[in-house]
């Protein structure tokens, strides 16, 4: 029992960190206990391909069965646990079944907040987006809808916006704050990517607040707004953000706040637990935050499970992040989150655009539009922990994947 | 709109093909020399079909989104013609790739069809620094 881990939570980051674990020699018994029905998937295409109907449930998943089987990874599936009893170390089952447990760790994910007003009404054609039975339901119901209300202006607003606009619907994005993406982009890169929805003949209001959904018949007619504006929707896709799943691990008295919070090495209050991915919160940079995104699934699941094996380092990722919104693809470096200053650069011609974010004259993020040389360079560059000063970057003839080959040591 | 359709990235897969034919056959072979021969079905990603296979090697870490450069691998001598030659997206996510190389290419957007049987393709040591 003591060289048993069990991962709560059969996402992007338990698999990557059970994975990693075989990969390291990890000789104990390794479980995954998901509530999914399906074992790891991905979940980028749901609002893009999948939800187009171009490809299958099949398809998503991560690994094949013959992987869990050959790497002697246990799959629990469609199992929700009740409860962590961290004294007699086991996690408990609704049915009174338990899985004792040597090392814990949490990777519970994160899950689609909601809105008050779509709780009080309870109306049919109000979705919210994160699993494929989510995926499964919003695509039935865009087979029949003409219009298209997507409250809240992020990433997945904006990727569901874009499918909508494809499939030909009407489109209507709500939000709340004055301009889109308003806590993930500056407003230069959220100008170019309004300006790109504007083209597909998507509609984006701004300073938007939802004051109700409209009704017709118990399902969703429209949407109206503080200020007594009213848009047409017959179908509604909520996407305000996402919310950690920590409350097991509160409930089993671990510190939580927005997230399991972690140290450096992904451990919580309790030495034999861990937290990866979407429901942890880490020190990065100083400040402790949430990442929600593949990248860090995937290294955090990984870099938690060398802890384990005893080979700890502490997790200091460089972030990056991509958006796939009609053909374009918008890819992000860093963290736009402290920055004194955003540029953006575009090149007189092709349809590259960048923003570079800079804080005591050093860049700290990068967001990209169609420009994966970039984008690639910049990652090379920000993992090497290459600092790339404001003077530089902004020099005219400045050529960064120049500057990236010659800095970053070449495997070539 | 023609032109706009050619600019869709291939990160969006296509439902596979019905067709009767034997399913293509594809090596992969590691950096260490071992050799494992899969049968693919047309219309998935190179990168599919190896991670499906559980081929080691490849980490398809954004799942084909043509976003990470690490399902990088090498196409073999005579394959190259067939498999095409990558668009400016590609082209760009594997400057960085690790031991580029003239036959590199994202295994991700090479779409596999029947002409494909018999494809050999390399993996690299590491598909990360």
């Amino acid at each position: 029992m003591q060289d048993d881990v069990v991962i709560v939570g059969g996402g992007q980051a338990g698999l990557s960190c059970a994975a990693r674990l075989r990969e390291r020699g990890y000789q104990g018994d390794v479980t995954i206990v998901g509530e999914e029905p399906w074992p790891p998937y991905q979940r980028p295409p749901l609002s893009k391909a999948y939800l187009l109907g171009q490809t299958t449930s099949e398809r998503l998943q991560l690994r094949s069965r013959e992987f869990y089987e050959k790497a002697g990874i246990a799959l629990r599936l469609g199992q929700s646990v009740s409860r962590i009893d961290r004294t007699a170390r086991r996690v408990e089952f609704p049915d009174g079944d338990a899985l004792g447990y040597g090392k814990l760790v949490f990777a519970t994910g994160s899950r689609a907040r909601t809105l008050p007003q779509s709780a009080r009404s309870g109306l049919e054609g109000i979705f919210t987006l994160r699993s494929i039975a989510d995926a499964d339901a919003l695509r039935q119901a865009l087979r029949k809808s003409t219009s298209v209300a997507i409250v809240g202006g992020g990433y997945i607003g904006l990727e569901v916006a874009s499918v909508c606009a494809r499939m030909g619907h009407k489109v209507t994005v709500i939000e709340m704050a004055g301009r889109i993406l308003n806590r993930v982009a500056s407003a230069q890169t959220a100008e170019a990517v309004r300006r790109l929805h504007q083209r597909h003949k998507v509609r984006i209001v701004t300073d938007a607040k939802l004051c109700a959904f409209l009704e017709q018949d118990g399902r969703v007619a429209g949407i109206s707004l503080i200020d007594g504006t009213e848009f047409d929707a017959d179908l509604a896709l909520v996407g305000i953000g996402g919310v950690a799943n920590a409350e097991l691990a509160a409930a089993a008295g671990l510190v939580v706040d927005g997230g399991v919070v972690v140290d450096e090495f992904g451990r919580t209050s309790d030495p034999d637990i861990h937290a990866v991915g979407d429901c942890a919160v880490f020190p990065f940079a100083g400040r402790p935050i949430r990442l929600e995104s593949v990248q860090n699934a995937i290294d955090h699941g990984a870099a938690v499970a060398d802890v384990l094996v005893g080979q700890p380092s502490k997790y200091d990722p460089t972030p990056w992040f991509w958006s796939d919104q009609y053909d374009t693809k918008l890819q992000t470096v860093g963290l736009p989150l402290d920055y004194e200053e955003a540029v953006s650069v575009q090149p007189e011609n092709g349809d590259g655009f960048a923003c570079w974010y800079f804080k005591d004259g050093y860049a700290v993020a990068v967001d990209t539009l169609n420009d994966a040389k970039t984008h690639m360079a910049s990652r090379r560059l920000f993992s090497a922990g290459v600092k790339l000063s404001r003077d530089e970057i902004l020099s005219p003839n400045f050529d960064l994947p120049q500057y990236a080959r010659a800095n970053v040591k070449s495997t070539s | 709109m023609l032109r706009q359709k050619q600019r869709i990235h291939r990160s969006m897969t296509m439902k596979p093909d019905k067709s009767p034919a034997r399913q293509p056959r594809v090596t992969f072979i590691e950096a260490t020399s071992v050799s494992r021969t899969v049968e693919a079905e047309v219309g998935a990603s190179l990168m599919e079909t190896a991670v499906s296979n559980g081929v080691p090697g490849i980490d398809a870490e954004c799942g084909g989104a043509c976003s990470c450069a690490t399902c990088h691998v090498y196409i073999d001598d005579g394959w190259t013609a067939i498999t095409g030659k990558p668009e400016r997206t590609e082209e760009e996510m594997l400057e960085f790739a690790i031991e580029l190389r003239l036959n590199s290419r994202l295994s991700c957007q090479i779409k596999l069809t029947d002409a494909m049987d018999g494809l050999v393709v390399r993996t690299p040591a590491s598909q990360t620094y």
